[in-house]
C-alpha cells in the first residue's frame, strides 16, 4: 500500500518537473495571452471600483485556467480526438441537465455543482469545433452533402438546447465554431454563397413570424434614442462612454460613464467601454491587435499541424474566439444589437476564460506533437 | 488508397487548408478593421459632441412599475385590490459592507431571518446598480425610526409602491390566487422591458392564470441628477399603463354562503350556472389568507400550514380526487337511453346482491334484499345499484368510458386557474398505464356505481351535472367574464369557447330528471329525510353520492352504525340543480368526513341554493307541481334482467 502511494506520489513529482522543466507551450502564443490576460486584469481592477476581491477571483481563474492549458498541451492530439465524442456527448447532457433542473428551480444556463457553478454552454464552444473535426476527419473533403447533414445535426442538437434557455447569442456562437469547421474542411464557396442568400431571403420570413416584442428589440437597436427603455439605452451610454474616451482615453480610473454607473454590466458584457473610454483609441486598437496576433498565430500552428483533426479544431477555435472578439466589439461601438456575450479574457466570468484557456491548451498540444507519428 | 496516394491527399487537404485559413484571417481581419473604424469614427470624428453628452450625462432613467389590474366579483365587489404601502430598498454598489449594515439596520427597523434570506437571494438576480427590496410594509413607526437614521445607511432608501391586498381573505384564496416576490427562474423567463421595476408577478389562481391581462406595461421618467447622483427635476415622464380589471362570474354572497353552508367542515362547493358554464362560487374548506404570500410568507407561517393535516393550501375544488359513488348515476342511466340499450320504463330486478352472469362474486345492493323491480327512475330516486351494475355491464367498458367521458370525466374541465387535475375516469388503458395490469369484468360493475379506480373533482362534478341541466349542452367552465381598461372604461366581454351538445333526445333527459326530483320529493327518495325540498320556492333536482374510501373488508361495516365511524370511511356528495324546469344553477357538495350524502352534504347544497335563487319575485317563479315521480308505471314493466351485454 505504502510503496503503492509512494511510487505514485513519484510518479506525479516526475510529471510536474517535465511539465514545468520542458513546458510543450508555444512561446509566442503564451506571450500573446499573458499580455492579455494583464491588459484584462487591469480594465477589470478600474470596472470594478479598484475590488481587490474581483480581481483576485479572476486572476485565481486565469490560474486554474493555466495549469490545465499546461496540463492539455501534454496530451497528445489523437488521444484528445478519440476523448472527442464523449467530450461532446458530456455537453450536450450537461445542457439538457441544465434544461430540467431549470424547469424546477433555479437558473436556467448555470449548473451548480455545489462549489463551482459553470456554463455548460461555454463547454460546447469548444467541443462544437473538437466534434464536427472528429466527425470529418477520416471523411472525404470537401464534405459531402451526406456529412454536411449529420454534422448539421450535431451542431444544430446543441444550438437548440442553448436557444431554449434562452440565450441566442450564445447559441449561434456555437453554432458559427461549427460552421466554421465546414468552412475550413473546404466547404464549395458557392455553397457558402448559397447558404448566406438563403439567410438572407429568409430573414423578411423571420421577421413575419417574430413576436411583437422581438421585433421591437430590433427597432430600438436601429434607433436607439426613440426608445431609451432598456437595450437602447445600454447601447446609447455604451457609445457615450466609448466616444467620450477620445484618442488616449480619460486614464485608469478616470472614466466617468463606468463610476458614475451610466454604463451597464461594466464588468462583464460592457467591459470594452470601460476600456475604450479610460484608453481610448489607442488602447482599443492595441486590444484588437493583440486579440490579432492571438488569432494569426493559432492559424499558424493550424496550418502546419500534422493531420485534419488537428488543422480543424485548431482553426476553428481561432476562428470563433475572433469572432467573440468582434461581436462584443460590434456590440459596444453600436454596430450589433445588444447580446449577451462577454469579451474573452477580459469580461469577468468564470466558465469563459477556463474553458478559453483550456482550448489553447488544446492548440498548444497540436502545436508540440506536430512532429510525432502516431 | 495506397500509401503515396493517402499522402498526395494529404498534401492536397493541407493546402486546402492553409487557402482557407488565409481566407478566413483575412476576412476576421476585414471584421476587425470594420469594428476598428467605428471605434475611430466614435473616438475621433465624434469624440467632441460624445465628450459633451457624458460632461452633460445628468440624465437617469426610472422605471415606473405599472399598476396591477383590481379584480371584481359579478356584483361588482372589488376581489383584489392594491394599496400604498413603503418598502426599504437597498442599492448594492452603494453599500460598502453589506453584512455590517444589515447588522447595524436591523437595529433600527426589525429585520428578520427571512427577510435578509430574501434580500441575499434576490441580490444575485439584480445587477449591482438596482436597487434591490430589503423589507416591504413598512410601519409607520419604521418608518419614522430609519427616516432620523438615513444619514448612516448611504444606498438604502425607502420607496413608496403599491401592494396586493385581498379583503375577503381565505374566501377566494383558492380562486383569486395569490402574486408574491419574482424568483430566480421567474427572472429568466420574464420580458426585463416589461418587469423592469416590478417586484411581483401572480404565483396561483387567477392572478396566474390571467398575468398578462393583469400585469400592465411600464412606464419611466428621465430624471435630470447632479453630480451626487441627487434628483432635481423629471425631464420626461411616460406613465405607465396600468393593468387591466377583471370582472369575475364568481358571486362574493353565494361564495360567502356556501362557506357559511360548510361551516368549517373539510370539503368543497362548486356552483355553475348551466346556460353558460359561469362559475357561480367555487369553494374549498380549509382555506388560508393569500395576504400572508404577499410579501413573504414567515417560515413559521408557512410551516404551520404545510404541517395542517386537512392541507389548507390544497384547492380541492378543482384539485381534490374523490370516488364520486352513486352521482354518477344519472350520467350512466341518460347514456342507457341514448346509446338504445334501455328504455326509461325498462325494470331490473334487484335482490340484495347482483352477479355477473355466469360469476358466482357478488356484488351488493345498499339494502340487503334489494329494492325489487325498478325503472329508471326509481333506481336513481332510490340509487339502486344492481340498476347500474347491470347497466355498466351491458354497456361495455368501452362505451361507458366514451359516454362518460362527454360529460368531462376523467379530463381537466379547462376552467381558466393554472393546475387543474383531471381525475381518474377507470377505463383499460388507464389501468394499463398505472398499473401494468389487464381489465377485469368486474372492474367495468363496480364502476358502473361510481366506485373502483374513480376520482372527479367536485369542478368537474358541477361541470358534468350542469351540462345535464342545461339541455344536455357543455360550457367550459370559467370565472372570467369581462374585461376593462380601467375605472370608467366599458367592460368588454371576454370570449368563451362554443358549447357542445351531448344528448341528443330531450324526452331521455326528462326521464333522469324524474329520477332527481324522486331524490328529493319521493318518499323513497335518498334524500327525502333531510327535507331539502320542503319550503323552497322551485323544484330540486339532485342525487346523493356516499363513496367509499376504503373496500369493505370486515363485517364491522354491517354491524357499526355510528356515524363517526361511518364518516371516517365515507366521501359524502350531494349534487343538485334549480329551478328544474329552467335551471339557473348547478351545485356539487363534497365532504371529506361526511356520513351519508342526503343526511351531510344536502342540506348544504341547499343553502347554496337559498342564497341563489331567494331573491327571486315570486312572479317569476314556477308553479310547483309534483309530477309523476311517486309511483312507477308498473304497467310499462317489460323486464330487461339484461343475460348477456
Amino acid at each position: 500500500m505504502n510503496e503503492l502511494a509512494a511510487s505514485l506520489a513519484m510518479r506525479a513529482r516526475r510529471l510536474g518537473r517535465r511539465v514545468l522543466s520542458r513546458p510543450r507551450i508555444d512561446l509566442p502564443l503564451a506571450i500573446g495571452l499573458l499580455i492579455l490576460a494583464l491588459i484584462g486584469l487591469t480594465v477589470l481592477y478600474s470596472a470594478s471600483n479598484l475590488d481587490a476581491g474581483t480581481l483576485a477571483g479572476q486572476a485565481t481563474r486565469f490560474a486554474i485556467g493555466a495549469i490545465l492549458m499546461l496540463a492539455i498541451s501534454r496530451i497528445p492530439p489523437n488521444l484528445l480526438r478519440a476523448w472527442t465524442p464523449w467530450f461532446y456527448a458530456i455537453g450536450v447532457l450537461l445542457l439538457v441537465v441544465v434544461k430540467v433542473l431549470g424547469e424546477g428551480q433555479g437558473a436556467n444556463r448555470w449548473l451548480d455543482i455545489g462549489v463551482v457553478r459553470f456554463q455548460p454552454s461555454e463547454l460546447m464552444k469548444l467541443a462544437m469545433p473538437m466534434v464536427i473535426a472528429w466527425y470529418l476527419h477520416p471523411r472525404p473533403l470537401p464534405p459531402r452533402w451526406r456529412d454536411l447533414a449529420l454534422t448539421g445535426v450535431l451542431i444544430a442538437v446543441p444550438a437548440y438546447l442553448i436557444i431554449k434557455q434562452p440565450d441566442l447569442g450564445t447559441a449561434l456562437l456555437v453554432a458559427a465554431s461549427g460552421l466554421f469547421v465546414w468552412f475550413l474542411a473546404g466547404l464549395q464557396w458557392w455553397k457558402i454563397g448559397g447558404a448566406l442568400v438563403a439567410v438572407a431571403a429568409a430573414a423578411p420570413v423571420a421577421w413575419h413570424f417574430m413576436h411583437d416584442y422581438q421585433r421591437q428589440r430590433i427597432i430600438t437597436f436601429l434607433h436607439p434614442e426613440n426608445d431609451p427603455l432598456g437595450s437602447g439605452w445600454h447601447i446609447l451610454q455604451s457609445m457615450i462612454a466609448v466616444g467620450s474616451g477620445g484618442m488616449f482615453g480619460k486614464g485608469f480610473n478616470q472614466g466617468t460613464q463606468s463610476k458614475l454607473e451610466f454604463l451597464p454590466e461594466h464588468t462583464t458584457d460592457f467591459i470594452f467601454a470601460v476600456l475604450g473610454e479610460e484608453f481610448g483609441l489607442v488602447g482599443v486598437l492595441v486590444l484588437l491587435l493583440v486579440y490579432a496576433f492571438i488569432v494569426g498565430r493559432c492559424l499558424w500552428i493550424a496550418a502546419n499541424a500534422r493531420d485534419t483533426w488537428s488543422r480543424l479544431v485548431a482553426g476553428a477555435f481561432a476562428l470563433a474566439f475572433m469572432v467573440y472578439v468582434i461581436v462584443n466589439g460590434g456590440m459596444i461601438a453600436g454596430l450589433l444589437p445588444v447580446v449577451g456575450v462577454p469579451l474573452p479574457l477580459v469580461s469577468y466570468g468564470g466558465t469563459s476564460a477556463i474553458t478559453l484557456l483550456a482550448g489553447f491548451g488544446v492548440v498548444m498540444s497540436i502545436h508540440a506533437h506536430r512532429k510525432w507519428t502516431p | 488508397m495506397n500509401v503515396r496516394d493517402e499522402l498526395k491527399d494529404d498534401r492536397a487537404r493541407r493546402a486546402r487548408f492553409g487557402r482557407r485559413a488565409l481566407a478566413g484571417f483575412a476576412i476576421m481581419l476585414a471584421l476587425v478593421m470594420v469594428v476598428a473604424g467605428r471605434f475611430v469614427y466614435l473616438q475621433v470624428f465624434q469624440h467632441t459632441e460624445y465628450s459633451t453628452r457624458a460632461k452633460a450625462n445628468r440624465v437617469r432613467l426610472k422605471h415606473l412599475p405599472p399598476p396591477r389590474g383590481l379584480i371584481y366579483d359579478a356584483a361588482g365587489k372589488l376581489l383584489a385590490d392594491n394599496v400604498p404601502a413603503f418598502r426599504l430598498d437597498v442599492v448594492p454598489d452603494k453599500v460598502e459592507h453589506m453584512h455590517a449594515m444589515l447588522r447595524q439596520l436591523s437595529a433600527v427597523v426589525p429585520l428578520t431571518d427571512d427577510d435578509i434570506r430574501r434580500f441575499q437571494q434576490s441580490l444575485k438576480q439584480h445587477r449591482p446598480f438596482d436597487a434591490v427590496p430589503l423589507k416591504f410594509r413598512l410601519t409607520e413607526s419604521e418608518r419614522d425610526s430609519f427616516a432620523i437614521n438615513q444619514w448612516r445607511f448611504p444606498g438604502v432608501s425607502v420607496a413608496p409602491y403599491l401592494t396586493r391586498n385581498y379583503p375577503y381573505g381565505a374566501a377566494f384564496a383558492h380562486v383569486i390566487g395569490y402574486v408574491g416576490r419574482i424568483d430566480e427562474r421567474e427572472e429568466q423567463r420574464l420580458d426585463p422591458d416589461r418587469y423592469a421595476g416590478s417586484t411581483h408577478i401572480g404565483k396561483t389562481g387567477l392572478e396566474k392564470e390571467y398575468e398578462n391581462l393583469l400585469h400592465g406595461t411600464p412606464g419611466y421618467e428621465v430624471v435630470e441628477v447632479n453630480a451626487n447622483q441627487r434628483p432635481l427635476r423629471v425631464l420626461q415622464r411616460v406613465a405607465a399603463k396600468p393593468g387591466k380589471n377583471l370582472y369575475l362570474t364568481i358571486d362574493e354572497r353565494l361564495q360567502h354562503a356556501a362557506i357559511a353552508a360548510l361551516d368549517g367542515q373539510t370539503g368543497a362547493a362548486v356552483a355553475i350556472d348551466p346556460r353558460n358554464g359561469n362559475v357561480l362560487a367555487m369553494v374549498t374548506i380549509p382555506s388560508f389568507d393569500p395576504n400572508l404570500f404577499v410579501n413573504g410568507i414567515s417560515q413559521a407561517d408557512y410551516t404551520a400550514l404545510l404541517d395542517n393535516p386537512e392541507k389548507p393550501l390544497l384547492n380541492r375544488a378543482m384539485r381534490g380526487g374523490y370516488p364520486p359513488g352513486s352521482t354518477i348515476k344519472p350520467f350512466l342511466g341518460l347514456g342507457g337511453l341514448e346509446l338504445g340499450l334501455r328504455k326509461p320504463a325498462d325494470t331490473v330486478l334487484s335482490t340484495g346482491t347482483y352477479y355477473i352472469p355466469g360469476s358466482s362474486r357478488g356484488y351488493r345492493d345498499d339494502t340487503r334484499h334489494g329494492a325489487g323491480r325498478v325503472n329508471l327512475m326509481q333506481a336513481i330516486t332510490q340509487s339502486v345499484n344492481t340498476y347500474f351494475y347491470s347497466l355498466a355491464y351491458q354497456m361495455g367498458i368501452k362505451r361507458f368510458d366514451e359516454w362518460m367521458g362527454k360529460f368531462g370525466f376523467g379530463k381537466p374541465t379547462g376552467i381558466d386557474l393554472p393546475d387543474e387535475t383531471g381525475g381518474v375516469l377507470p377505463s383499460p388503458e388507464w389501468k394499463r398505464k398505472t398499473f401494468k395490469q389487464p381489465w377485469y369484468p368486474g372492474e367495468t360493475v363496480i364502476s358502473g356505481i361510481g366506485q373502483g379506480y374513480w376520482m372527479v373533482t367536485p369542478l368537474q362534478m358541477a361541470h358534468a351535472l350542469a351540462a345535464l341541466a342545461g339541455n344536455g349542452q357543455s360550457h367550459t367552465p370559467h370565472l372570467l367574464a369581462a374585461t376593462s381598461d380601467g375605472l370608467g372604461a366599458p367592460e368588454v366581454p371576454y370570449p368563451q369557447p362554443k358549447p357542445v351538445q351531448i344528448t341528443h333526445d330531450p324526452a331521455d333527459l326528462a326521464a333522469v330528471k324524474q329520477g332527481m326530483l324522486g331524490v328529493v320529493y319521493s318518499p323513497q327518495g335518498t334524500a327525502y329525510a333531510s327535507g331539502i325540498g320542503k319550503g323552497f320556492p322551485y323544484l330540486i333536482a339532485g342525487k346523493t353520492g356516499t363513496a367509499e374510501r376504503y373496500s369493505r373488508t370486515t363485517d364491522a361495516y354491517n354491524t357499526n352504525k355510528n356515524l363517526a365511524y361511518l364518516a371516517s370511511r365515507h366521501r359524502a356528495w350531494f349534487t343538485a340543480y334549480a329551478p328544474a324546469d329552467h335551471p339557473q344553477i348547478a351545485v356539487a357538495v363534497v365532504l371529506e368526513h361526511g356520513a351519508w350524502g342526503g343526511s351531510a352534504a344536502a342540506p348544504i347544497a341547499r343553502k347554496i341554493l337559498d342564497q341563489w335563487l331567494a331573491d327571486t319575485p315570486p312572479s317569476e317563479r314556477p308553479p310547483i307541481t309534483v309530477t309523476a315521480h311517486a309511483a312507477p308505471a308498473a304497467a310499462s314493466g317489460t323486464t330487461t334482467a339484461p343475460t348477456t351485454p
